[in-house]
């Protein structure tokens, strides 16, 4: 019995201080975001005011917010891709491949996630600058001045070079993680389809891709969920949404609503859009990429 | 002639391997590099060939940045909240973890699933209510004393910090613990030790490969933290990537490069550094966890 009982405290002290604080400060505020845009709050009034939906109404019909979405559709899908493609490869090249120094290109290419998002903010100011940015440079230099761009002052391109700060952050993660799966593949697989003739191009296709399928699956779910936070991150410290909402995207229209104007009700009804709709984004993607798991 | 075609085919493929790897560690290399050579680029050779090395050692960028930009006591205060942060984490998520994954009591369950769940909240969703929050207890705090407390205190942030990284790092150290057999509970048990002696001494040592694992990513996670740095500091006791990022916001107003260029070797030497010592076990610990931030 009194066995039993020190049992029973010394769960309860170690448990509830992580327990406490993590309803505090992580699930309390979620709840929050969730009431809050059910009321109108904020501005010059300090008053709430339960509006029901009125919130998701009005945001029905913001221009802004739906340019915000379709920025942030863009940069899922272009950064998705890409990275998943250039991860893939690399992570290939550097599994299958005899590479001299494939240890130091692992190293090197890992380094950007290591970075701040401010970090990555200022270099990739620095390489778009246009008229003393590297990017801009190199191009004087290989005499094709046409493609020299304000490459965050025009608006229709400007998303492209947040996707390019994007995918030079994710291409080093993704590939370790494709790496560590395409590591487990017994190495007997490849010297059978060797022996049948099948070229470097169908082992990958009938071999690598169909065995590391799940960690493709789970990665895009990743990608969702890391591109619409960090291009909130970055494009709040690199462009400000501007020029004129051209990088707006999800959370950053959020942010500046609940903190830059206050109005906060408003500001979280875009977070549970948002909040839903990675989620339903998510699970659509896991449900049509659903494979029958191949065992090895 | 068939196979001489193949080994043409085959030196080619090489070729372009080779190519498109140091490609991308050029596209890697040459930004970061950069940024190291601008810092000590005195201000009037920014006008010139972005491409020309810097004429000579030019550190008054980074007195600059630590006098005028306050980058030192930004520094300072990074040191504070990130150390802070990395005690509290550790103190209180160990415990929780080595309980939960190796206890069953009535409610067990539910408590890992609920901490599980956490996994899937970000802290940028939230950062706007923890500031309501703590806002609406420093004016009851006002009303009271005179004078608020939560925010702008570094030590409020470290908590906050920890508490946002407990879901990852309990689910990291659980999958451990899990793996431990129960013979060493059942032989310190023997032995007469309690259930606090019993994970002190034997199974917290145990877990030290994961301990460094964690402290490893939420070193990098705290350190480069901004947006609730940003939002829940908005007076004094600023962290170094918020101070960066006013730096970055100054330098599209006025024309100062040189000291922003200071701010950003400052932000990231630290992080270099410790992941050139540790690269090895960085990469291989994400595969253990592998959860994005």
């Amino acid at each position: 019995m009194n066995k039993n009982k020190s049992r029973n405290i010394f769960i309860i002290v170690c448990i509830s201080p992580a327990i406490i604080l993590f309803t505090l400060f992580m699930v309390a505020p979620t709840v929050e975001v969730f009431r809050m845009s059910l009321y109108r709050w904020g501005g010059f009034s300090n008053t709430r005011e339960f509006v029901g939906l009125d919130n998701f109404k009005v945001l029905w019909n913001d221009t802004n917010f739906i340019q915000a979405f379709q920025n942030s559709i863009v940069l899922i899908v272009l950064v998705a891709i890409i990275t998943l493609v250039f991860a893939i490869f690399f992570a290939a090249v550097l599994t299958k491949e005899k590479v001299k120094g494939d240890n130091f290109f692992r190293v090197i290419f890992y380094i950007p996630n290591i970075l701040s998002i401010v970090v990555i903010a200022g270099i990739f100011s620095a390489v778009y600058d246009p008229s003393t940015g590297l990017l801009n440079s190199i191009f004087g230099v290989l005499s094709l001045e046409s493609f020299q761009q304000m490459w965050l002052g025009n608006q229709d391109i400007v998303i492209y070079s947040v996707a390019g700060a994007l995918v030079w952050q994710a291409v080093g993660y993704y590939m370790v993680m494709y790496m560590s799966s395409m590591a487990s593949i017994p190495a007997s697989f490849y010297e059978a389809a060797e022996l049948e003739g099948a070229g470097k191009f169908k082992q990958f296709t009938s071999i690598t891709l169909p065995l590391i399928w799940n960690n493709i699956r789970t990665t895009l779910t990743f990608y969702i969920i890391s591109t619409i936070n960090l291009s909130f991150l970055l494009v709040t410290a690199m462009t400000g949404g501007g020029p004129d909402g051209s990088t707006e995207v999800f959370l950053s229209y959020m942010y500046s609503q609940a903190y830059g104007n206050s109005t906060y009700g408003y500001g979280m009804a875009i977070g549970v859009i948002v909040f839903t709709f990675s989620f339903a984004l998510a699970g659509i993607v896991s449900h049509i990429t659903k494979r029958d798991v191949l065992e090895y | 002639m068939k196979k001489s075609k193949g080994i043409r085919t085959e030196t080619l493929y090489k070729i372009f391997i080779y190519v498109t790897l140091i490609a991308l560690a050029i596209t890697i290399i040459i930004p970061v590099a950069w940024v190291f050579l601008a810092s000590i680029k005195e201000n009037a050779e920014f006008y010139g060939n972005p491409w020309s090395l810097p004429e000579g050692i030019h550190l008054q960028n980074f007195v600059e940045a630590f006098r005028d930009a306050q980058m030192g006591e930004y520094l300072l205060n990074s040191v504070i909240v990130t150390t802070l942060s990395l005690f509290f984490l550790l103190v209180i998520a160990l415990p929780a973890a080595y309980v939960l994954s190796r206890f069953t009591f009535m409610g067990s369950k539910f408590l890992n699933s609920f901490v599980k769940a956490g996994l899937f909240i970000n802290v940028s969703y939230i950062a706007v209510p923890i500031f309501l929050m703590l806002l609406g207890w420093d004016s009851g705090l006002q009303e009271l004393f005179g004078e608020g407390m939560f925010l702008n205190n570094r030590v409020i942030l470290a908590l906050i910090y920890a508490s946002t990284a407990l879901p990852f790092t309990i689910f990291l150290l659980s999958s451990y613990f899990v793996t431990l057999p129960s013979d060493f509970e059942e032989a310190a048990s023997i032995d007469g030790a309690g259930h606090f002696r019993t994970m002190f001494s034997i199974m917290l040592p145990m877990a030290k490969p994961s301990i460094i694992i964690v402290i490893l990513f939420n070193f990098l996670l705290f350190w480069n933290e901004y947006i609730l740095a940003l939002t829940l500091m908005p007076g004094e006791n600023k962290t170094l990537p918020v101070g960066l990022l006013n730096l970055l916001a100054a330098e599209r107003a006025a024309v100062n490069y040189g000291p922003m260029y200071a701010g950003m070797v400052i932000v990231m030497l630290p992080t270099l550094i410790l992941y050139i010592i540790v690269q090895k076990r960085l990469t291989q610990g994400m595969t253990v966890g592998g959860v994005k931030g």
